[in-house]
């Protein structure tokens, strides 16, 4: 299942498949796979160890909470392969880009393109913040700062138990302005927490738009250097450089790779946007059918036929 | 009354040392929550995790995904107010087996606002999948290790650390409640250290004429209504509750719950924290300043019923030998 298609040209595939579901649903975490297409495609394609999915491609509708009556609840983490102690874990941080994430399902064959269909629609699993049941998910994450500290958790216990798999974190650089992310870090490395590494989307932006206008974080290497972590620092766009960066030793401490991302890499059209990039809404029928023209060209697509729902 | 010196202590190394899927965590108060023996002699099982509640948190349902099941030591407060969306979205609702062990609960410490858990019950009990537990003699503080950890899922326990005194012979059952006592005038509720007071008050009130039904409460959730429901459809009067905790959200209100659902006419008076915080001060001075203690309870009984007892403080048996008490070290921080 890994390596059949090259990682760029996955990337390219997830920012086509989160454009046209983003002009066909009237908007859409667009920014989010400019910046993070070539890390997810990464991650999956290359970086990480993982099983074949077992779950079905098609993700089954929502099927109830964790509760003591639900005991067949299960998590979306099966499309991500089975739990063995040979595979990686991989916890999506920032589960607002659950969009690219399942369009990167997609593109590796874990899911069907169908599945996309139920995207943020009632009663289904595939929604629009993930959840820990949506596919690809192990946990909830749509709170913003926890995933790292889990994952140190995770970490530590498999260590413990000598098992080889490893455990990754994708974060977004507006989790730095919590302070558990900080906490996570001084803890992983205290604890020399080295089965565990992130890759960070490093775009400068959030919710409100620039994070330099919203809350200054300042040198966020610098930072995580002193808290402890081993830090590389890339182009985001640039996967022989992810590669490598995901390479570095990090014996006794937690890598954490920060991927330096432009917000409209692929789909330059959206400087118009900028710094409101979060989540991209039409505001008439006249700015979708022109953003359809325009970035469909760029990203070297027909526009997306209107007509076809 | 036997009193037993740091039962939890002994009761967790025990069990711990049996399970090596169980870990010792803690945040910076290791020896204030009578852990620092197990760290020393089993530093392999356990885990340091600083003054940092929100990672701890995060960090133990990490834990729990790896099959392990935490014990989380520190004050109750630490385990909820500062880190409770960590509690919620990392142990609560993935269900993991995280047993917190929260020290000093209500007014067992002279810390003041910042140290007493005053409302950890009437947050722990809205949380969906929480098991809510509460020891209330040594004897339940050693059994309550153990069976904290055969729930399947997050659990929630107020522990007493220190000198504890021996009030029950057998151990801390989940859902299981004590009918201590089976009068057919008035029902009193109570758990935790409230519990003891009621012993004290029990006495007179029975020399007053007044017939006592008296229930102990040691599991707050899963809450068994059908039979508080029972008890107080027996007695004549009604129900007084008493909790080392706001009224709000906690027994009072567990009770008023039951009663009002099954349509059962009773009166209740809720005894506890009236919609107040506390202030920092000794345990006695507490308890008596705020309404929690057995006096309280006398009054709250004359209350219900509307007769007066004439019971006086110096009237009521003292069932923990004031002496204990000066030999004890005050509840250090």
């Amino acid at each position: 299942m890994r390596n059949e298609k090259a990682t760029e040209d996955i990337a390219g595939a997830i920012r086509r498949r989160v454009f046209e579901h983003s002009i066909r649903n009237n908007g859409g975490y667009l920014s989010q796979a400019c910046s993070a297409a070539e890390q997810f495609a990464f991650l999956y394609n290359e970086a990480l160890n993982l099983g074949p999915s077992t779950r079905p491609m098609v993700p089954p509708p929502f099927s109830g909470v964790p509760s003591a009556s639900n005991p067949d609840y299960v998590t979306g983490a099966g499309y991500n392969g089975p739990f063995a102690p040979e595979y990686d874990r991989l916890f999506i941080a920032p589960a607002h880009y659950a969009l690219v994430a399942y369009a990167c399902l997609i593109e590796v064959g874990r899911m069907a393109p169908e599945g996309l269909e139920q995207f943020n629609r009632d009663g289904s699993s595939v929604e629009m913040i993930g959840a820990e049941h949506s596919p690809g998910m192990e946990v909830h994450n749509g709170t913003l700062g926890i995933g790292l500290s889990t994952a140190a958790g995770l970490a530590w216990g498999r260590k413990w138990k000598g098992e080889a798999g490893k455990v990754c974190v994708f974060m977004s650089d507006g989790e730095v302005q919590e302070g558990q992310t900080w906490e996570a870090v001084q803890a992983a490395a205290f604890h020399r927490i080295d089965n565990l590494w992130a890759i960070m989307d490093v775009n400068r932006q959030q919710c409100d738009g620039a994070m330099d206008s919203v809350m200054e974080v300042g040198d966020i290497a610098a930072k995580l250097r002193q808290f402890g972590a081993v830090v590389a620092e890339v182009d985001a766009h640039d996967v022989g450089a992810l590669r490598e960066a995901a390479a570095t030793p990090h014996e006794g401490r937690p890598l954490i790779v920060l991927a330096h991302s432009s917000p409209t890499q692929g789909m330059e059209f959206l400087r118009r946007r900028f710094p409101r990039l979060h989540y991209v809404r039409f505001k008439s029928d006249e700015e979708r059918r022109e953003m359809n023209e325009a970035i469909a060209a760029e990203l070297g697509v027909a526009p997306v036929n209107m007509g076809v729902h | 009354m036997e009193m037993v010196n740091r039962p939890y202590a002994r009761a967790f190394e025990s069990y711990a040392v049996q399970h090596p899927e169980v870990l010792c965590l803690s945040a910076d108060l290791t020896s204030s929550c009578e852990v620092d023996g197990f760290r020393d002699r089993h530093p392999e099982q356990f885990l340091s995790l600083g003054m940092a509640e929100q990672n701890m948190l995060s960090f133990a349902g990490g834990l729990g995904l790896a099959g392990f099941r935490p014990f989380l030591h520190s004050f109750g407060v630490f385990l909820y107010r500062r880190p409770y969306d960590q509690l919620m979205a990392s142990i609560a609702y993935p269900r993991r087996k995280v047993r917190l062990m929260g020290f000093l609960p209500g007014v067992t410490t002279p810390g003041g606002m910042t140290h007493q858990a005053i409302e950890d019950i009437s947050v722990m009990r809205a949380i969906p999948n929480m098991t809510v537990l509460e020891a209330g003699d040594a004897t339940e503080v050693e059994s309550i290790v153990a069976e904290a950890d055969n729930v399947d899922g997050p659990v929630y326990c107020r522990i007493l650390r220190g000198s504890v005194p021996r009030l029950f012979e057998t151990p801390l059952k989940i859902g299981r409640m004590r009918v201590l006592a089976e009068g057919s005038d008035v029902l009193v509720v109570t758990a935790g250290i409230t519990t003891e007071e009621a012993l004290r008050a029990r006495g007179a009130l029975g020399r007053a004429g007044v017939s006592v039904r008296h229930l102990h409460l040691s599991t707050h959730k899963p809450f068994d209504a059908r039979q508080v429901v029972e008890h107080a459809a027996s007695v004549r009067h009604g129900v007084v509750t008493l909790e080392n905790h706001l009224v709000t959200g906690g027994i009072g209100s567990m009770v008023a719950e039951a009663l009002a659902e099954a349509g059962l006419s009773k009166r209740l008076v809720r005894l506890g924290l009236q919609d107040t915080y506390a202030h920092g001060g000794s345990r006695p001075y507490l308890m008596r300043h705020y309404g929690l203690d057995a006096l309280a309870l006398v009054r709250g009984v004359e209350r219900l019923t509307g007769q007066e007892t004439g019971i006086t403080e110096e009237d009521l048996d003292a069932v923990r030998v004031e002496a204990v008490h000066s030999v004890v070290k005050a509840e250090a921080l």
